[in-house]
């Protein structure tokens, strides 16, 4: 793998009436785990399903029920982990929750505070203009997620499904490495990149299956490079604890408007209180969760329902043997063999499937000219359409195809154009349509100079003005591409034009 | 260590458990007795002592990732109190 190198991105300053501020944020990351079943019983996690229909009896609670860990959650778990190059826990342990709310009938959730399944990792989040912030990974733990209460259906009433009560969560927290809004983000994309990479996790933010809680302080320039120094959080601010955000741009919103707040706090003479607050979009404000301050008592205890967690080394291996390629070897890849422009690299390994379209595309091919097809004509045309590559009309072999014609230089660009146009829409084989509907590009000198002399011949007075002028050459150029129906090799028109007016 | 008249509320509101205001010093007390009891245990010296999980010497259980269980709609909101469209219905709550 090619090893990249970045500059760490400068934090995020704001401006206050008493000097410069910087922020501090760290994030939870609650990733639905992609299996079949929940973490503890046998239900579907199917999407979109009738209320209530995918609930076992150990979902909603009911007594004596008793939960059962799904191995799919467990391993999905660990390649997430090993995708962080982060440390896998071969023992770890399952704790209650305890909270109260209709949408989580155990009255507890299962979760992982003191052992969690994973420890220590790292991402890079790559931030553009050659930098890159390497964001540390403290733990990811398992969970269960709560069901869904629905407000808005009856005015004295609150209606709950429990179909998503008991699905697997990952939450990947990480350490306060993250600088800005723009970080923070990024971060989470990158996330959601490699697990979907791995396959463990879709990453659709608007079905809730990616979340982020945020925490945000803010301190003076200097204070957090005592922190980075110390690991010794008495160098940073009181942070306020952002819930349940599932939208980039929020999530971006939130930050800013959070430590604007903090900062108005703390110039004012007062001080920030540690608490969790809610991000309203609709007015662009963050306010405090106080109904649940009390709530916040969670009585943590090792569940008795479950023994440890005992994994073994074997098992994590054969795991660790069947990663795919993850976005950053991937782009380092496709750089150093392909030529590509980090740009380019970065836009065709966004999402695995792009980049599996694009391998074959190039393969024994210009890989530029076949990134610049993918990239411009291929996304480009199926964005204007609304779909993803999967559902793209024009297969692999058929642009690779289209760009084995370029440069053998059967067709022209232009031309190509047109072709690709043609496969999208009807389909076929691009060698034969050239073939069939007469496209190929003239590289006969005899064929281009005869239209050449026609065009020069009819045109005395703009002959007599290209010589005045030459930059009107070009007309004629147009002239001949036009009499040709653009199949003439343009470079060749070009040299004749200029060879014939005498310039 | 005691557990005083207000931690007794504190904790019977957060288990969603009614006690009469009355019967608060009385739960005080039991608590008190019980914590006095584990401040006990707390006396034996258990260093390098792994905490005993189960009685057997077992593993956890797993399951494969296959659907097994759901599709019972009406038997999961049989005992609700209140049960409409599909949904249990409960008295509002809105953060």
């Amino acid at each position: 793998m090619l090893d990249l190198t970045y500059d760490a991105p400068k934090p995020k300053v704001i401006s206050g009436a008493t000097g410069d501020w910087e922020l501090v944020i760290g994030l939870e990351v609650h990733a639905q785990v992609a299996t079949a079943a929940k973490l503890f019983s046998g239900a579907s996690t199917q999407f979109g399903a009738e209320p209530n229909s995918n609930v076992a009896f150990v979902d909603a609670g009911m007594p004596g029920m008793l939960p059962v860990i799904n191995e799919g959650c467990v391993a999905q778990a660990v390649r997430t982990g090993l995708g962080l190059k982060a440390e896998i826990n071969l023992w770890s342990a399952f704790d209650r929750k305890n909270y109260f709310y209709p949408d989580l009938p155990q009255g507890y959730q299962i979760s992982q505070l003191y052992h969690p399944i994973v420890g220590e990792g790292e991402v890079l989040v790559e931030l553009g203009n050659g930098t890159a912030r390497l964001v540390r990974i403290e733990r990811i733990h398992l969970e269960q997620d709560a069901g869904k209460s629905i407000h808005d259906m009856d005015p004295a009433m609150s209606f709950v499904d429990l179909n998503r009560t008991g699905v697997a969560l990952m939450e990947i927290v990480s350490r306060p490495d993250i600088r800005g809004p723009e970080e923070a983000a990024a971060y989470v994309g990158k996330l959601r990149q490699i697990m979907r990479y791995l396959g463990t996790c879709d990453g659709n933010m608007q079905n809730g299956n990616l979340r982020a809680d945020v925490n945000v302080s803010v301190c003076r320039p200097g204070d957090y490079e005592k922190y980075q120094a110390t690991q010794d959080f008495g160098h940073l601010g009181t942070r306020c604890e952002i819930k349940n955000m599932n939208s980039m741009r929020f999530i971006q919103m939130a930050i800013e408007y959070e430590a604007r707040r903090q900062i108005a706090l703390l110039e004012d003479g007062k001080s920030v209180t540690q608490e969790t607050r809610l991000y309203d979009p609709d007015k662009n404000e963050t306010r405090s969760m106080r109904s649940k301050e009390e709530a916040h008592d969670y009585r943590y205890f090792p569940d008795p329902d479950l023994l440890p967690l005992e994994i073994e080394q074997a098992w994590v291996d054969d795991i660790a043997a069947s990663l795919p390629e993850l976005p950053d070897a991937k782009k380092a890849r496709f750089i150093a063999d392909f030529g590509l422009s980090d740009y380019d690299a970065s836009v065709l390994t966004a999402e695995s499937e792009n980049a599996a379209y694009f391998e074959t595309v190039a393969d024994g091919r210009d890989g530029k000219l076949a990134a610049n097809w993918v990239i411009n004509e291929l996304f480009g045309r199926l964005k204007k359409e609304g779909h993803d590559i999967t559902q793209s009309p024009v297969s692999p072999a058929q642009l690779g195809g289209i760009i084995a014609l370029i440069s053998s230089g059967d067709i022209s660009g232009k031309i190509a154009k047109d072709l690709f146009e043609i496969v999208y829409t009807e389909g076929g084989d691009p060698a034969k349509i050239v073939e069939d509907r007469g496209m190929k590009q003239v590289t006969d000198t005899g064929a281009i100079e005869a239209a050449v002399d026609a065009v020069i011949a009819e045109n005395p007075a703009q002959v007599e003005k290209a010589k005045q002028n030459p930059k009107l050459a070009g007309w004629f150029v147009g002239q001949v591409m036009k009499a040709t129906g653009g199949k003439a090799n343009p470079a060749a028109v070009n040299a004749l034009v200029l060879q014939k007016l005498g310039l | 260590m005691s557990i005083d008249i207000e931690t007794a509320r504190r904790v019977a509101k957060l288990a969603r458990i009614k006690v009469e205001k009355d019967r608060l010093p009385g739960l005080a007390q039991e608590f008190s007795a019980i914590l006095g009891f584990i401040e006990q245990l707390n006396e034996v010296d258990v260093d390098g002592i792994e905490p005993m999980t189960s009685v057997e010497p077992m593993r956890l259980f797993r399951r494969d990732d296959v659907v097994t269980d759901g599709d019972q709609q009406a038997a999961v909101l049989k005992n609700a109190p209140d049960a409409r469209e599909g949904f249990f219905a409960v008295p509002k709550v809105v953060e």
